[in-house]
């Protein structure tokens, strides 16, 4: 008998080892990668001064990184909670809120006017007050003894397409060249990013993943859906506001930063997902945060030397994302 | 000691559960039974903090379960609901080792690696053990839930329909887990069960629910007689003696 329970442990043992030995060797891969990607990105066709260059490059660099994780970490903590592999939170309607604010300080005080206005008092009142809607919605919705979270799925929904009709309205009856401001300042850009707006959201950021980082074996039990989480002990519903009030703060910064980029998350957290073959988030946060910048460096690289700045980052996102993401449901149907 | 005092929920205008006080010492099996709706499952998820109840009040040994924090209540009590399933892709060792969640916080430990074994072993789980959870059949699965409940290790285990899709071998040898870890272990347990049966071959109490309220609750011998479980099931029941255990007959 107990011979029997060796040779079985036996069998097992090699299997468990082997799954539990991938997901490090896929982080070293994917670390090396960003580095790779890091190095080519601050020195290829590099032409003049390279004190000019590496410093340049290196804010823009820094830019992408810091938006890259924002969004992997967002996307892989609001996946977590709500136990859907393919939403993103800008289903709280998050990026609507931005586009809207931004549609109406450009038809209320006009283009020029506010690009008079200082960056990073603009920046910090976008920010306060995207969080602060998302925390009021997400108390009231949440906090209640019968709210459910897909209640409040379904009023973000809502609420995102309501305050993206609101911004179209405005932007159907704006002057057409304030109109070139506004989409200029609504496409996701990453190259005009500012010193002081890039540490101040560096810190949110961390901030951020300090504290889904804390808080990782607390995701891993959230992610049992509320009955199993409740019964082991977590406190569901603080546990899940906790959660959503981070998503809300890394979303909000980073698009205040450079525009809504939604979708990276979606693809980054799903590869992240497949490559380390393991859902525990001390394996998924790092992955999908690695994964997300290596996309948009990357990607940066190959719109700049190959694609000649023709086209923007967003776009190429898109078209290799959309593909690679349908790659994966294929694959995951078929299995 | 589990103490449900005046428990009452209701959905709209509908009364699940009607009123509900019931006492569970410590130590010894209780099954609860009932036709479909009679407000079982409601009842043993207000007993597991799981559904606020509209009213009335539940202590589990003396700590209110809705004030109580809800880690230091996940040590004494453990849940099993009957529908259970989880979002993310988890191997059924990952998920019995969520069982030592309330004791490790995730640190896992390897006393609590003994416990997994130990929970995989007796559930004859370890020829799966490596298998994702999608990759099982019902039963399978069914018995790496109750796996990962009994790793919890508390003193009370509520359990709903914990033979759901198992076949009768492994229904047998989970009602003798459960007889085992009370009268051995000395853990209360309290199992809802649809089979009649089994409960009375198995169980220290019958505790049967109608409409929302207990309607009968006593030892198998008082419970399974043929006017009790006609008026619980309103079917015509006929309990026969069969080497020494009573059985309820219905089929036809």
């Amino acid at each position: 008998m107990s011979a029997d329970l060796a040779a079985r442990a036996g069998t097992a043992l090699p299997a468990a080892d082997r799954r539990r030995a991938r997901p490090g060797l896929a982080l070293t891969v994917l670390a090396a990668l960003v580095v790779v990607a890091a190095a080519a990105f601050l020195t290829v066709g590099a032409t003049g001064s390279w004190s000019f260059v590496l410093p340049f490059r290196a804010t823009k660099l820094a830019g992408l990184a810091v938006v890259g994780t924002a969004v992997a970490v967002a996307t892989v903590l609001f996946q977590t909670v709500t136990a859907n592999r393919i939403l993103t939170p800008s289903l709280l309607g998050m990026d609507a809120m931005f586009t809207l604010v931004q549609t109406v300080l450009v038809f209320v005080l006009g283009g020029a006017a506010l690009a008079a206005l200082p960056a990073t008092g603009m920046f910090l009142g976008q920010v306060v007050v995207m969080v602060g809607c998302a925390v009021v919605l997400f108390g009231w919705l949440f906090g209640g003894q019968r709210r459910s979270l897909h209640l409040l799925l379904l009023v973000g929904v809502v609420l995102g397409t309501l305050l993206r009709s609101a911004s179209g309205m405005l932007q159907r009856i704006m002057d057409p060249n304030e109109f070139a401001v506004l989409t200029n300042r609504l496409f996701a850009s990453f190259n005009a990013i500012d010193d002081t707006l890039l540490g101040i959201t560096a810190a949110l950021v961390a901030a951020g993943c300090a504290f889904a980082w804390h808080r990782r074996h607390v995701l891993d039990v959230l992610a049992l859906g509320r009955e199993c989480a409740t019964g082991l002990g977590v406190p569901y519903r603080r546990a899940v506001l906790e959660v959503l009030v981070v998503v809300a703060v890394l979303v909000s910064a980073s698009t205040a930063l450079v525009g809504p980029v939604t979708f990276l998350g979606l693809l980054v957290a799903n590869v992240a997902y497949v490559v380390l073959g393991t859902h525990q988030h001390r394996w998924v946060l790092p992955g999908a945060a690695l994964v997300s910048t290596l996309f948009l460096v990357a990607g940066q690289v190959v719109l700049e030397h190959a694609l000649g700045f023709d086209t923007s980052l967003g776009v190429v996102i898109e078209l290799v994302g959309g593909v690679l993401f349908l790659v994966l449901l294929v694959r995951g149907a078929a299995r | 000691m589990i103490e449900v005092r005046g428990v009452t929920k209701r959905y709209g205008a509908t009364t699940v559960v009607d009123d509900v006080s019931l006492d569970v010492p410590d130590g010894g099996l209780v099954a609860l039974i009932g036709p479909n709706g009679a407000g079982k499952s409601t009842l043993l998820s207000i007993m597991s903090r799981l559904l606020p109840a509209d009213a009335g009040t539940v202590l589990v040994d003396g700590m209110d379960v809705t004030t109580t924090r809800s880690d230091v209540l996940a040590r004494r009590l453990a849940i099993l609901r009957q529908d259970a399933h989880v979002g993310s892709r988890l191997t059924v060792r990952d998920l019995v080792t969520f069982g030592r969640y309330p004791h490790s916080k995730g640190r896992y430990t390897v006393e609590d690696r003994a416990h997994v074994e130990r929970a995989l072993d007796f559930l004859d789980l370890q020829p799966f053990a490596d298998r994702f959870l999608d990759e099982l059949s019902g039963g399978q699965r069914q018995r790496a839930f109750v796996a990962m409940v009994l790793c919890q290790d508390t003193d009370h285990v509520l359990l709903d329909e914990p033979l759901n899709n198992l076949d009768l071998r492994h229904a047998v040898g989970m009602m003798r887990l459960l007889r085992r870890a009370t009268d051995e272990l000395g853990k209360t347990v309290v199992v809802v069960l649809h089979d009649i049966n089994v409960a009375s071959c198995w169980s220290d109490r019958i505790v049967a629910m109608k409409d929302g309220r207990v309607a009968h609750d006593g030892p198998p011998a008082e419970v399974v007689r043929p006017e009790v479980l006609s008026d619980v099931y309103d079917l015509d029941v006929a309990v026969h003696e069969l080497d020494g255990q009573l059985i309820g007959t219905y089929y036809r």
